[in-house]
């Protein structure tokens, strides 16, 4: 079973709600010309995909569907590769139920 | 921020710090607890079951308010391959008591409550405040936290480090490290809501009683992992968590990952017809005994999963998480009843008494489980399953072969997958990590 399976994690985190801290991003990847194992692992670990290729093969992170799990600190903060922080107070992710 | 001087300074309102931070107050202490989230449990993420025992101790009429979901009556393990399940069931009148054992709950509406009980209790519950360093004087001792609001720093005898799995400033002030991928899960989950006459019918349930399924196999595509179906009243709480060193490996998404075990055979038709209303994903110590860190220093201790207490064989977290936040508030007070300075030496009494706790014990009787199903993946979530299935459909299935060339069918099937060194290497090196 390795078919890959049409899912738009978008449509995921459609039902979540969020306060975006517009402008202040929480996480940020450090500039690169080639992106690093650590940092290519996060296209695809990243539950809610926030972690993208631009045309030029560099990783980007867009912030704004971030659930806040750390799982790309754990793999990205020792390497260097990105900068971890909470949202500021209030922002980020709001859970109804957990 | 706030000019005054507290007797303890609490970080975080999961279950570690809002148990730390009520016992601190209903000692009489003067606590502050400080929380990143909108409100008490909007950053929180759990399955979620809930011992009853643990929070007895906190608050013992809990079951008068708290919003409860269902009463556990019913365990069942799955062993999956991609059509199949082999399931061992316990079902027991015996969980009908009048005080129930464990319940599903929704983590966001029960920290809310708890977090209630905290303030009632007497402690300054401050919300939508990220702590974002520790302040420590010229040798080291941790006096108070510096926050993101203008003028945010305040100042405590101790700090009680209740940040989570991804707490920063533990790790930021150096007092411990960062937890390795191969350390913890990264699980995922989502809410589904259906109407509650469907949920009982379709899980075998009559009122309140509920029921819990843990699923491992070929689900988690040979990372080790774990999928969970939790009854609630009216929705299920669905989802699948795996080792984050595995998604690196492996290249699998999580959201694919989940998206599998719902459509799987013998999954889908419990959820079928719901209508999903959120979408979550938190990590979880895995690391066990051995990975974890230095719990008290100079000024401050660490609690609950920061401290990676969890017992990831017996999936117990929160209760572990209560326990420790409860047992580190009753160390703090008898160091302050004593006139004591909050030293790390004085402050040791928290370890010595974690030590003779459950928590503590439990976690050294499996110290060496999470080595074992961390490097025997393959063999533990996707060889096994898939032998098991195929062995129970050929026990089952009646074709006219005979039982005795059946049965030798999936003995072969075994050897030729594992070899009996294999098989019998497995079994001792199970047997050993779980005496």
């Amino acid at each position: 079973m390795t078919t890959e399976l049409s899912v738009r994690v978008e449509d995921k985190l459609f039902q979540n709600r969020y306060l975006v801290d517009a402008g202040r991003a929480h996480i940020k990847v450090r500039p690169h010309d080639v992106p690093t194992p650590a940092l290519r692992s996060l296209l695809t670990a990243c539950p809610a995909r926030c972690y993208e290729l631009n045309d030029k093969g560099q990783v980007e992170i867009s912030a704004d569907g971030c659930v806040e799990c750390g799982t790309c600190r754990i793999i990205g903060e020792p390497t260097g590769d990105i900068e971890w922080n909470y949202p500021r107070g209030g922002y980020g992710v709001l859970f109804k139920f957990g | 921020m706030i000019e005054e001087r507290f007797d303890a300074i609490v970080i975080g309102a999961g279950m570690a710090g809002n148990a730390a931070a009520l016992t601190l107050a209903q000692r009489g202490l003067k606590v502050l607890q400080l929380e990143r989230g909108e409100y008490s449990g909007s950053k929180n993420v759990q399955g979620a079951i809930l011992y009853s025992e643990m929070l007895e101790k906190l608050i013992p009429d809990f079951r008068d308010d708290a919003p409860l979901e269902r009463h556990l009556v019913e365990q069942r393990f799955w062993m999956m391959d991609d059509h199949s399940h082999v399931g061992l069931h316990y079902r027991s009148d015996d969980f009908n008591e009048e005080r129930p054992n464990r319940y599903t709950i929704i983590r966001a509406q029960f920290d809310k409550w708890f977090s209630k009980k905290v303030q009632e209790a007497g402690a300054l519950v401050v919300c939508e405040t990220t702590v974002t360093e520790l302040v420590q004087d010229a040798y080291g001792k941790v006096i108070g936290v510096r926050t993101d609001r203008p003028g945010g720093q305040v100042h405590a005898d101790v700090v009680v480090l209740a940040e989570g799995v991804t707490g920063l400033l533990g790790a930021r002030a150096h007092l411990r490290k960062i937890p390795q991928p191969d350390n913890v899960a990264l699980a995922v989950k989502e809410m589904h809501f259906l109407p509650r006459e469907t949920i009982e019918a379709r899980f075998n349930l009559k009122g309140d009683e509920g029921t819990v399924i843990e699923a491992v196999g070929t689900i988690s595509r040979g990372m080790t992992g774990m999928g969970f179906i939790y009854a609630n009243k009216e929705c299920v709480s669905l989802g699948i968590g795996c080792l984050v060193s595995d998604f690196q490996k492996s290249g699998e998404s999580p959201y694919q990952l989940i998206e599998r075990f719902k459509r799987h055979p013998s999954v889908a038709p419990l959820i079928e017809g719901s209508e999903v209303k959120e979408y979550s994903a938190h990590l979880i110590p895995e690391g066990g005994y051995k990975a974890i860190p230095q719990l008290f220093g100079d000024g401050w201790v660490v609690v609950g999963d920061a401290a990676q207490l969890n017992n990831a064989v017996h999936r117990e977290g929160s209760n572990l998480a209560m326990t420790s936040g409860r047992i580190a508030a009753e160390a703090i007070f008898q160091v302050k009843s004593r006139r004591d300075p909050m030293t790390k030496e004085n402050l040791s009494l928290y370890k010595t008494m974690l030590d003779q706790s459950f928590v503590m014990k439990d976690l050294k009787k499996y110290k060496d489980m999470p080595t074992l199903l961390h490097t025997q993946s393959q063999n533990f979530f996707l060889t096994y399953p898939q032998l098991v299935s195929k062995a129970m459909q050929n026990f089952v299935r009646v074709d006219g072969t005979p039982k005795v060339e059946k049965e030798k069918r999936t003995l072969k099937s075994f050897v030729s997958a594992r070899s009996w060194t294999g098989l019998f290497g497995d079994a001792f090196r199970f047997a050993r990590a779980w005496r």
